[in-house]
């Protein structure tokens, strides 16, 4: 008799590791092409730098270079002056993919599922077969441990090729190298454009880049003030869905629900967590490890039955409307510049910020769509931009009377740089390659309502300014038609041509103030051409 | 002639004097519109009124037409004082320069500087031709007339396949002979081109003339003088359309944006010969109309709505027809029932049954 199918197919089934789903699935993490695998490499390890100095509370001075090395490989060296990495720790942080001291926290942080520097790591084992190379000190008087690292995609654990003690100058700090397969271009989704973007938001921080090319770019700081620290919080009962529910419970130490409600959430006081429980029917004193899918489901709805404060936001740390200005002032030439932080709003029980910049005019081009930075805790989006709730924010604002020029709901057109900000202990983005923010209703309507405010402060410069230039254009247009009309009326009658100019211009000069103000209104009464046109459309007498 | 060149540097002195005075420089402009064009019924001629539009130098929105005006007036005083004349184009191009450090020229298109010479006209009550400014020739003639320009005799009878070249000024041609009895005008050079290979005009002893569309000032001008001092009747061949009518309403009345030299270009005994209505009907063009557009509509409304035409019993009847039929025809159409239709059996059999409207 033959098998059951199910058992022929059992055969085959057997457990996926993570790094080979990821060798598989490599578009997820920000590989689907060379060029962009550049990018990804060199933004993971930035971020990492970044978040890395800032909870040291060291301002982040990090060395980026590129080199070619021909046939569409590059190394990519990333040196930062952190606090290091202790030994141990070494290998599992850059050779062991999804792990991290982020993803169980709730506090605003760059990276978030501990994925990106390993998927980078693994991309360059992938595709030139050599190995991550790691130098990090943590003292001045520790040594400098020398790693070079691969990871096992069976089972998800590091191989270690070489380690050894090194010689290093820097006091401490980290300098990963890794050769990768990618291409180098410039334009808006380069390594580049994100340098500088993160030069923007970073305002901070001190890059050094040194190009494929071999040109240095320097991003200096342009202040001292490290962004205050984000405080960690727990999570808000409003934000946790079941399965991190399940999670929670299962993995408590609390003896009670109550006690479980009070000491791993935030804004749950003893009364808030009897409300739950009543309202889930469920006893306050249940040992959460007894509890059943079952349970956990009435809890679930329990809790949306009750009213619980907003968390709190002060683990929020905006950019700040200053300092936002002054990273656009640094790396955006224009020639008016404002920004707007709005206060702290909450989605899904998530606190998040939103923050605005506007650069107009300047250098900027202004028959094109507006140039729409996108930031998310710091990190510049460069990909899937119309994807994104920023866009979409851009879009549904009307520029016109700011004194842009927008057509259909699209991206508004003008000599205009938008850059848009959100930080939260958990941006919500639509892939894990973090490229585009989710459209969560609460989130569109902080961005439309920073834009607007922000569009307000741009509307009034730029009618201000196109009263100026209207009111110039004026004057120069009577003394450029001067000259014309003088010499035409000096042979008419015979005058002297300089006489008449000069009587035109005394004039003009005199009356500069009537001129510019009257004209406006005068102007209805010119004789009216439209009249004839339609009367006598077909009326060409001679040509 | 001197007068003309005095009129100019007069409006110049003017212009200066004031200036000296600090009054801002002005040119008074009569209005060439609908609102300010009446139709005299002695006449039987649109005149123009009274209103004026004050172009003043310093006004954002006059300064561009003003330097124009003054500009070609210019042009003008040193044309007489050469003696010499310009045409249009010419003219358009003596103005056509860009204003030092700037992008804009002072005339753009020839529009411009035509519309800056018929103002002028109106500024210093002179003709164009008195302005020694010129239109191209334009148009078409042939019949049984003898004439004489600049010394030359011409035979109309004469000139080959295509015709005699209208001038733009006619004042100096003389008839010295006119054996013709009526004039037929159309509006297409294509109908001329037929009626004059057919030899309409010498077997029916006549004058066909044409010119592209609008008919221009010399057409008009040699029109009118065929008619007042030859007393030859004028028939108009148009086509069935608002366009067509306007066509005959200027030959007639004289034009809305010319409204100031319509007595010296109207032709009051003008006739309409077709098409018509009942042309339509009777000769069987139905097949042949063409739907009317949103503007023929609204342009045919738009004249049915001419004091010159409202209490016209007939030709209310014709334009409440066409807008009944929804549709026009043009003169082409009568070549579907042959030809030659048009010159054998259209035409002679409508001038003969008087079959007009006037």
């Amino acid at each position: 008799m033959k098998e059951p199918v199910a058992v022929e197919l059992a055969k085959k089934q057997r457990e996926v590791s993570v790094a080979e789903f990821f060798e598989r699935n490599r578009h997820l993490l920000g590989f689907d092409n060379k060029r962009k695998a550049l990018l990804t490499v060199v933004k993971e390890a930035v971020d990492n730098s970044l978040d890395a100095c800032e909870e040291a509370r060291i301002l982040p001075e990090i060395k980026i270079e590129l080199v070619d090395m021909g046939n569409d490989r590059f190394r990519v060296i990333v040196e930062d002056n952190g606090p290091g990495i202790v030994k141990a720790q070494i290998p599992n942080i850059f050779a062991r993919l999804l792990y991290g001291s982020k993803f169980h926290s709730m506090k605003q942080a760059r990276g978030q599922q501990g994925i990106g520097i390993s998927a980078a790591c693994l991309y360059a084992q992938l595709t030139t077969g050599r190995p991550a190379r790691i130098v990090s000190r943590i003292a001045p008087n520790e040594p400098s441990h020398y790693y070079e690292l691969h990871i096992n995609t069976q089972n998800n654990e590091p191989e270690i090729m070489k380690e050894e003690e090194r010689v290093w100058k820097k006091e401490h700090g980290t300098r990963v190298e890794m050769d990768i397969e990618a291409s180098y271009l410039k334009g808006d989704q380069s390594v580049d454009m994100y340098l500088k973007e993160t030069a923007i938001v970073n305002p901070h921080c001190t890059l050094v880049y040194t190009n494929p090319k071999a040109e240095q770019l320097i991003f200096p700081r342009a202040t001292d003030k490290l962004p205050k620290e984000p405080i960690e919080i727990k999570p808000h009962p409003y934000g946790v869905e079941l399965g991190i529910m399940l999670k929670m419970v299962r993995a408590t130490e609390k003896r009670t629900l109550q006690a479980f409600l009070t000491n791993e959430f935030s804004r749950v006081g003893p009364e808030t967590a009897k409300e739950i429980c009543a309202n889930s029917g469920l006893t306050p004193d249940v040992k959460p490890e007894s509890m059943e899918l079952a349970h956990v489901e009435k809890l679930m709805e329990g809790i949306k039955k009750t009213k619980i404060i907003a968390p709190s936001t002060d683990c929020i740390v905006p950019i700040s409307e200053e300092l936002l200005e002054k990273g656009l002032k640094k790396e955006v030439s224009a020639e008016f510049y404002t920004a707007v932080t709005r206060s702290p709003e909450v989605y899904k029980g998530i606190p998040f910020v939103i923050e605005v910049a506007l650069a107009y005019g300047g250098d900027q081009s202004g028959d094109q769509s507006v140039r729409l930075l996108r930031f998310a805790n710091r990190v510049p989006l460069l990909y899937q931009q119309s994807a994104c709730a920023c866009s979409k924010a851009v879009m549904q604002t009307n520029w016109k009377p700011y004194g842009m020029q927008q057509s259909g709901g699209g991206l508004p057109s003008g000599p205009l740089t938008v850059a848009v900000h959100l930080a939260s202990v958990w941006p919500p983005f639509t892939s894990e390659a973090k490229e585009a923010i989710a459209h969560y209703p609460e989130i569109l309507k902080e961005m439309k309502l920073a834009l607007q405010e922000c569009g307000r402060r741009l509307g009034i410069y730029v009618n201000k300014k196109r009263r100026v230039g209207l009111e110039r254009d004026r004057v120069n247009l009577f003394e450029r038609y001067i000259p014309e009309v003088a010499d035409s009326l000096a042979e008419l009658s015979g005058e002297n041509k300089k006489l008449i100019e000069q009587q035109l211009s005394t004039m003009l000069a005199k009356n500069k103030e009537f001129i510019i103000q009257n004209t406006a209104t005068v102007q209805e009464r010119e004789e009216s051409d439209d009249d004839i046109k339609i009367t006598g459309s077909a009326e060409r007498d001679e040509e | 002639m001197s007068d003309a060149k005095k009129k100019l540097e007069d409006l110049g002195k003017r212009i200066v004097t004031e200036l000296k005075k600090g009054t801002q420089p002005k040119i008074d402009v009569p209005v060439r519109a609908l609102s300010n064009v009446s139709y005299n019924e002695k006449t039987k001629t649109l005149q123009l009124g009274n209103k004026i539009s004050e172009r003043f130098f310093f006004n954002v929105s006059h300064v561009r037409k003003f330097a124009q005006s003054i500009e070609i007036a210019k042009i003008s005083r040193q044309l007489i004082a050469l003696g010499k004349h310009e045409n249009l184009r010419g003219v358009f191009y003596m103005a056509k320069r860009t204003l030092p450090g700037t992008n804009t020229n002072l005339v753009d298109e020839q529009t411009e500087s035509d519309k800056a010479i018929e103002d002028l006209e109106l500024v210093t009550d002179l003709s164009r031709e008195q302005l020694n400014m010129n239109a191209n020739k334009n148009g078409s003639v042939a019949g049984q007339v003898i004439i004489e320009d600049k010394g030359d005799t011409i035979d109309w009878s004469k000139m080959g396949s295509g015709g005699w070249s209208i001038p733009s000024n006619v004042e100096g041609i003389s008839f010295k002979k006119i054996s013709a009895k009526y004039v037929v005008y159309m509006e297409k050079a294509s109908i001329w081109e037929r009626l004059h290979e057919d030899k309409f005009w010498e077997k029916h002893n006549c004058i066909i003339m044409s010119s592209q569309g609008q008919t221009t000032r010399g057409i008009r001008r040699l029109l009118q003088r065929l008619s007042k001092e030859h007393k030859l009747p004028v028939y108009v061949l148009c086509d069935w359309d608002a366009y067509g009518f306007y066509i005959y309403s200027v030959l007639k009345f004289g034009s809305i944006n010319l409204a100031h030299i319509s007595e010296s270009m109207a032709l009051p005994d003008a006739k309409y010969l077709g098409i018509t209505a009942n042309d339509v009907e009777k000769y069987g063009l139905k097949k042949h109309l063409i739907k009317m557009k949103d503007i023929d509509i609204a342009r045919l409304k738009q004249i049915s709505e001419y004091d010159w035409f409202k209490n016209n019993k007939r030709w209310q009847q014709e334009f409440k027809a066409m807008k009944t039929a929804g549709a026009k025809a043009e003169i082409q159409a009568l070549s579907a029932r042959g030809i030659t239709f048009i010159s054998e059996t259209y035409l002679p059999e409508k001038i003969k049954n008087k079959d007009w409207i006037d």
